[in-house]
């Protein structure tokens, strides 16, 4: 199987072919420089990204409050990890930095408040 | 006018350009700052920008954009510089008498000694652009669409086109996904995108969302609301090829169509702006054609990244210092001249008398592949920098050591350039 990706390592954006035999990876091919093909090593074996989203806030000053996750989450759980932000509500006051979920799903990343309200 | 209303310095806006220059010029020395804002908190635009990738460069770390922020209202926090929120200012003139109204003090008159410009960018509307039909709701900029999303908590629409790939509307795109919309496309008049690469792939790569290159919305349907859009492919002259026409059913249509400095101000106050950037033409301090008067930050140029506009409006508020100890006086300029490929260059001019590294900014007009960024002057290449892309949604710079300006003179030309 062939996956395209587009390296985001540097602006250049080259696209990379990366040929899978199953899980392992056959070659990679594209890209202009090594980062690219440590990317692409990445983006096949863990995808990885942050996710950041609003949780709901009671009696707070505005309606919501901006959260992200503390560090980056498999790629795969994103809508999981956006269906846990969006049962919870929290009471203001929020601070910064404050601990919404902990742990999200298991994923050893919580979900923390980037906004005081 | 009572002693309370004089200021050595007033900075008019508190998003990121505003509180980096209020700060610098803090710290180089200046006592007497007052920083005006016209929403209630300090922190611009950066609090409806909730998604991360702010401060890769200047702190080293993912932070979202009221993170960022947080950072410097705290700094402002810990000085005495005096902030005034919920204040508008209506007017800056050119004896440097910055006009400002709010609820509780009314109308107000600060006559400062240097004034900075950092009243941001707004968005092109869809008046600027030429899409024929109906007038219905759900037609809106993807600044406004993330404002209700990210701080009304509010979902404006449910399957959603995009005109435009700016990053405000690559950001919307993903952001409008994560909270259950379908975005059936993006459309983008020019061949390229405007936007980052790395938005591009996170945004609408990562949830398979079409960007449809060389191609516009030529029409929109619906008597109350959206009820969807024709798009065509344009040709080289961006014309829409009337064969290509799709119709495309949708809820909400969002523009991401451009960005325009906020210079009414600047304007007012007659302070001439650059055709390229619609920002103020400056020097390498940032000082506007009025002396004393500085800008930096969005109002200036149009910045991808926060965490230049925050190393720009550190210049600003250390040339403001200066100009307040008097010590800007009889300037010798020279301009930067655009080569081929180059669109503008900011700052404009530079005061060869100086002798400082200069940083320039500058963007180009199409995408370059394996391109050499050279700076000359009079003739002689003083660098040739080896690049593996250039495109115009990612701004470049090239230094102009110190060393040179010695052997400057006001007739001397500098010139940047791409070489393919
Ligand atoms: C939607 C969006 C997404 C972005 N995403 C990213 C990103 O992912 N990463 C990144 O690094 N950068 C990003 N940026 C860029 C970055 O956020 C901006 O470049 C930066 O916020 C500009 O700062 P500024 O202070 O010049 O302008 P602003 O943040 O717009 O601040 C200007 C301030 O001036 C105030 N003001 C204006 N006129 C007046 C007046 N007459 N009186 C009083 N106050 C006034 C405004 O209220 C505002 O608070 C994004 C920008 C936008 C718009
Ligand atoms: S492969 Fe190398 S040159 Fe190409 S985009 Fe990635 S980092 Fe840049």
């Amino acid at each position: 199987m062939e996956k395209q990706l587009t390296c985001v390592a540097c602006p250049r954006g080259c696209s990379i072919t990366v040929t899978l035999d199953g899980d392992s990876i056959v070659s990679i091919e594209g890209n202009a420089c090594p980062r690219g093909k440590k990317y692409a090593e990445n983006e096949i074996t863990d995808p990885r990204r942050m996710v950041a989203s609003t949780v709901k806030v009671n009696g707070g000053k505005l309606p919501v409050v901006p959260v992200k996750t503390s560090s980056d989450i498999p790629k795969n759980m994103i809508f999981d990890v956006m269906r846990e932000i969006n049962r919870v509500s929290v009471d203001a006051p929020v601070e910064i930095g404050q601990v919404i979920i902990p742990d999200v799903l298991g994923t050893g990343a919580d979900i923390i408040a980037t906004n005081n309200d | 006018m009572n002693e309370r209303m004089t200021y050595d310095l007033v900075v008019v806006g508190g998003g990121p350009a505003g509180m980096a220059a209020a700060l610098k010029a803090r710290e180089c020395g200046v006592e007497n700052i007052a920083l005006i804002e016209r929403a209630s908190e300090l922190g611009g635009i950066l609090e409806q920008c909730i998604h991360t990738g702010f401060g890769l460069t200047y702190f080293g770390q993912e932070l979202s954009g009221p993170e960022y922020a947080d950072r410097f209202i705290k700094l402002v926090d810990k000085t005495d510089i005096r902030v005034f929120t919920d204040t508008m200012v209506t007017d800056v003139s050119p004896e440097k008498v910055v006009t400002c109204v709010n609820k509780k003090d009314g109308l107000m008159k600060l006559q400062a000694k240097a004034v900075i410009l950092a009243m941001g960018c707004r968005e092109r509307p869809r008046g600027a652009l030429n899409i024929v039909g109906t007038r219905p709701a759900g037609v809106m900029t993807a600044g406004t669409a993330q404002k209700y999303v990210n701080l009304d908590g509010y979902m404006p629409g449910k399957k959603v086109v995009i005109l435009g790939s700016g990053d405000i509307g690559l950001i919307m795109a993903r952001r409008m996904t994560l909270e259950g919309a379908e975005v059936k496309m993006v459309c983008e008049l020019m061949p390229f995108s405007g936007g980052l690469t790395r938005n591009i792939v996170q945004c609408l790569n990562d949830f398979d969302i079409p960007l449809k290159l060389s191609t516009t919305v030529v029409k929109v349907y619906g008597d109350q609301r959206v009820t969807g859009v024709d798009i065509a492919r344009v040709d080289e002259k961006l014309q829409p090829i009337p064969e290509t026409i799709e119709h495309v059913e949708c809820d909400t249509l969002m523009l991401s169509v451009g960005l325009i400095p906020e210079n009414e101000l600047t304007v007012g106050a007659g302070i001439p702006l650059d055709r390229v950037t619609r920002g103020a033409v400056v020097d390498e301090l940032r000082q506007t054609e009025m002396p004393g008067v500085f800008a930096c930050g969005n109002v200036l140029q149009v910045h991808d990244l926060v965490d230049f506009v925050t190393m720009e409006s550190q210049i600003a508020g250390e040339g403001a210092a200066r100009y307040i100890r008097g010590e800007l006086s009889d300037p010798e300029y020279i301009r930067p001249e655009t080569g081929f490929g180059v669109r503008y260059i900011v700052p404009q001019k530079i005061n060869i008398k100086d002798k400082k590294d200069v940083k320039l900014y500058f963007r180009v007009g199409a995408i370059y592949n394996n391109p050499r960024v050279v700076l000359e002057c009079d003739g002689q290449v003083l660098s040739s920098k080896k690049k593996i892309k250039v495109a115009p949604g990612e701004m470049e710079d090239v230094l102009i050591p110190a060393s040179v300006f010695d052997s400057l003179t006001p007739e001397s030309r500098i010139t940047v350039r791409v070489e393919v």
